[in-house]
């Protein structure tokens, strides 16, 4: 085995390097798919978007959706909650932001920022009353529980945060705000959510 | 192990770990520094290719596990929403279906190879004996899996096999209730062969340790079947025996990956496609391939008790091996009869595989000859083999002179 | 020195083994022998022709969904990558052609005021409904006989698409003597037995193809049997291209540890 020449040494170090290196690659390109398989199948996937009849719910309801598992809360507010949520000064907020998947991530958690209203904006359209939230709690992802605690929304029982009227977070320990998932309005009475 | 250990920590760690938990020490004298015989060939290299075989069938195991339900109302379902709906699903069940037949190529090479070389003789009986209960253990393994899916073979091979049992006088049909946990096979059947067929890996696993252990005490056999004298007859194992292992674990795997991407059914049935029905039995049922030979040892025996006695004594015959060989030569190399009857015995049990994958009433490749007369000699050839050649040839065949020591032929073909 | 008869011996044992692996899709199992056709999806590279299964979709629609059903296909599958090539818009408005049973209402009724079930657009999430809403449903409306699910049929029978071709095909041919059709029966070679309760399902210009292909019965029967084939391997273009690259890696791969060996070895044997 004493080889004596550098050169041909060089070349046995690099084959050697080269072999051992093919087997990292291939049993790295391995791994993926047996990593991937947990990841959502495209059954589950295909799920990930509801569409929901909201023609029913009058001004202080709520109605709750499943949507990817999880409960979601739609809720119509009334004039009175809309004039309290917008009277609340951002710079109160525990979590000053929107927590919007329909708007930037840095857009601020005013009222005007976690509600929306179906079809156009501007004069003469329809209030923006609705709040779409994913009802899990933002601290360890119990559900809270509706008309509780002290800022007119939910209370969470396992730890004691609540939440506003708007769906934001007012007292802690819960970190952000109840999240408003990506959705859109079809018509004034259907909207689909995801 | 061969000698003692050479095991020199580098780190403080490594000694510290080296004075509480030598593992290191047994990791490095069992697959670093392992005197191996330098005249090992190609068919000694399907034992680490083995060992790779039972690690993609229990990672991809477990894998399919997560998406599995083992439910006779959902069990052929979720085996469709692997294949069609989970993120390479249908690579992974590709893989652990075709890694299988993988898995039983390798083995029956190996088992060939241990009987060509007399890889069973003394001091090596314990590495055969452990073999033969891993090759046993791989049978109840993979029909448990092939069970799971649900489709028609699936369910009328769990029929079949287990009211085999039945021909157990007296307990028999007991013992099937027993197995079935019903009168039938039904849902609670499958959940215990689901239950069994993901504790079984593990149980191989541990006696593939044993077999390994066993293995490291005499040391490999070689092909010339002689005994090492000295260093100069061994090379370590790491590099010489990983490199050489992983070319040809790298050609299986071109062999595997050709089934898998380009042939994934060829080996299968195409009834399994079709979910069980408990009322209809389909018109051919036939084993996997691996199983053809046994099956046609139990078709060839006229009675159901008698059947179902050949076929677990030709599988029980394989334990007696080391004794009923009689030679003290153990290479095939240096027995000129006994290798004659070897191969012999190779083409017995292919006649049994293609019989048994005929259907019963079929003839011998367009002649009047039945396929079933063929089936039943070849059946007494195989016990024959066994019981009467073996001992007999030991006795009266006059062996080729053995070489000196392994160097010495070794070294004089480098020359 | 022993080393070359031991390889030729098993190479010929390979051989006959394989022969005999191959041997049970023979005669025995089912009707006359079935012709191999040329695929678009034959061999490794071979690939579905979108075009042809949009037009064997329109066949399964149009006639073959009469009776038989296609459990494991969701109206999504269509748009999905090596497959039918619909757009995802075209598939939305595909699903919403079908009503399928809707969810219980916010009052937990099923049916309407006059007792029919509600109903509901499909979306492209739904899977392809059942014209029958059991099998005995079915039965009860072909003679007793249960029309198979077609979603995995050509992975289901020997011969697979060859054989779906030719029983498509098949109809038409004179009984032979010896065969007494029963009422409810009816007679094609390539069938098991020869006696099946499918009547002949194409005829001639049963359907007008959007691309103005001819729709002849073998041009029908082709389409709908490739439809058929990607329902039952919906996954075979990915299989096939990544096998490709699989096995290059690995031909690299082996080379590379030939090499390594063959150094390492070097003067040792």
């Amino acid at each position: 085995m004493a080889h004596s020449h550098t050169a041909d040494t060089t070349r046995r170090d690099f084959l050697y390097i080269a072999t051992g290196a093919a087997t990292a690659v291939g049993a790295a390109s391995v791994a993926w798919p047996l990593i991937d398989q947990m990841n959502p199948s495209a059954n589950v996937l295909a799920l990930a978007s509801i569409e929901v009849d909201i023609s029913a719910v009058q001004p202080g309801q709520m109605i709750r959706v499943m949507w990817r598992g999880r409960p979601t809360f739609i809720r119509r507010l009334t004039p009175q909650e809309i004039t309290d949520t917008n009277a609340v000064p951002v710079a109160d907020l525990i979590d000053p932001t929107a927590r919007n998947g329909n708007l930037p991530e840095n857009a601020e958690a005013t009222a005007a920022n976690r509600l929306t209203a179906p079809g156009a904006h501007g004069e003469g359209a329809a209030p923006a009353e609705w709040l779409i939230v994913v009802g899990v709690c933002t601290h360890l992802g119990c559900i809270p529980t509706g008309n509780q605690g002290d800022y007119g929304g939910w209370l969470c029982a396992c730890h004691g945060s609540q939440y506003d009227a708007a769906g934001r977070v007012r007292v802690g320990p819960a970190p952000e705000n109840l999240a408003v998932p990506p959705f859109a309005f079809l018509s004034d009475t259907r909207v689909r959510i995801g | 192990m061969s000698g003692p250990s050479t095991y020199v920590p580098k780190s403080g760690f490594a000694r510290w770990m080296d004075t509480r938990l030598p593992i290191m020490r047994l990791a490095h004298d069992t697959v670093i520094t392992f005197p191996t015989p330098r005249n090992l060939n190609i068919w000694y290299t399907f034992g680490g290719i083995l060992a790779f075989c039972l690690g993609v069938q229990i990672i991809t195991g477990i894998v399919l596990a997560m998406h599995y339900t083992p439910h006779t109302a959902m069990a052929f379902d979720s085996v469709e929403h692997i294949m069609r709906d989970v993120n390479y699903g249908w690579l992974i069940r590709y893989v652990h279906a075709n890694g299988a037949s993988m898995f039983f190529l390798a083995v029956y090479i190996h088992m060939f190879r241990g009987l060509y070389y007399g890889s069973y003789k003394d001091p090596r009986e314990m590495i055969w004996i452990l073999g033969v209960i891993l090759y046993v253990l791989m049978m109840a393994t993979a029909f448990l899996g092939y069970t799971l899916p649900w489709g028609q073979m699936s369910f009328w091979a769990a029929t079949v096999i287990t009211n085999l049992f039945s021909a157990i006088p007296f307990v028999g049909e007991a013992i099937v209730n027993l197995l079935w946990g019903g009168f039938s096979v039904d849902n609670p059947t499958l959940q215990r062969f689901f239950s069994l067929h993901y504790l079984l890996p593990f149980v191989i696993a541990g006696v593939v340790i044993l077999h390994i252990w066993a293995l490291h005490v005499p040391g490999n056999n070689n092909p010339l079947g002689i005994d090492v004298k000295g260093p100069q007859d061994t090379l370590p194992f790491h590099p010489y025996y990983t490199v050489k292992d992983l070319f040809y674990l790298s050609l299986f795997l071109i062999l595997f990956a050709a089934f898998v991407f380009y042939a994934p059914n060829y080996l299968g049935h195409s009834i399994n496609y079709i979910e069980a029905d408990p009322l209809v039995t389909p018109p051919h049922i036939v084993p996997e391939w691996y199983f053809l030979p046994f099956y046609a040892i139990l078709r060839s025996i006229p009675d159901k008790l008698m059947g179902v006695v050949a076929l677990f004594g030709s599988m029980l015959t394989l334990f007696f091996v080391p004794w009923l060989d009689t030679g003290k030569v153990r290479s095939a190399r240096f027995r000129p009869t006994y290798r004659i009857f070897f191969w012999l015995f190779v083409f017995d049990c292919f006649v049994l595989g293609y019989a048994g994958s005929q259907p019963v009433d079929g003839v011998l490749f367009n002649t009047p000859i039945s396929l079933l007369l063929v089936a039943r000699i070849a059946t007494l050839y195989f016990f024959l083999h066994f019981w009467v050649i073996m001992p007999l040839v030991g006795l009266f065949e006059t062996p080729k002179p053995l070489p000196d020591s392994i160097a010495k032929p070794v070294l004089q073909a480098a020359e | 020195m022993l080393k070359l008869p031991m390889r030729n011996a098993l190479l010929a044992f390979g051989i006959a083994a394989l022969g005999a692996l191959s041997a049970p899709a023979s005669a025995a199992e089912h009707g006359a022998a079935v012709e191999s056709r040329d695929w678009s999806f034959n061999g490794p590279f071979g690939t579905y022709d979108r075009a042809e299964l949009q037009r064997g979709y329109q066949v399964y629609k149009e006639v073959c969904s009469a009776c038989h059903s296609l459990n494991r296909i969701a109206f999504r599958n269509l748009s999905d990558a090596g497959g039918p090539g619909f757009t995802e818009l075209e598939v939305r408005a595909l699903a919403a052609s079908y009503q399928i049973p809707a969810e219980p209402n916010e009052r937990g009724e099923t049916t309407d005021a006059e007792g029919r079930p509600l109903m509901r657009e499909a979306l492209p999430s739904d899977y392809f409904p059942s014209r029958f809403p059991n099998d005995n449903a079915a039965r009860a409306s072909n003679n007793g006989a249960l029309p198979p699910d077609l979603s995995l049929i050509t992975k289901a029978r020997d011969g697979g698409s060859d054989y779906i071709y030719a029983l498509l095909t098949g109809y038409g041919h004179e009984v032979p003597a010896g065969v007494t059709v029963n009422p409810g029966q009816y007679y094609n070679p390539y069938f098991l037995g020869g006696l099946l309760a499918m009547p002949q399902p194409l005829f001639a210009n049963q359907v007008t193809y959007a691309d103005g292909t001819e729709a002849s019965i073998e041009q029908m029967a082709h389409d709908v049997t490739a439809f058929l084939t990607w329902t039952a391997e919906p996954k075979m273009e990915e299989r096939k291209s990544l096998g490709f690259a699989v096995i290059l890696f690995l031909i690299a791969f082996s080379g590379l540890c030939f090499l390594s060996y063959r150094k390492l070895w070097h003067g040792e044997h």
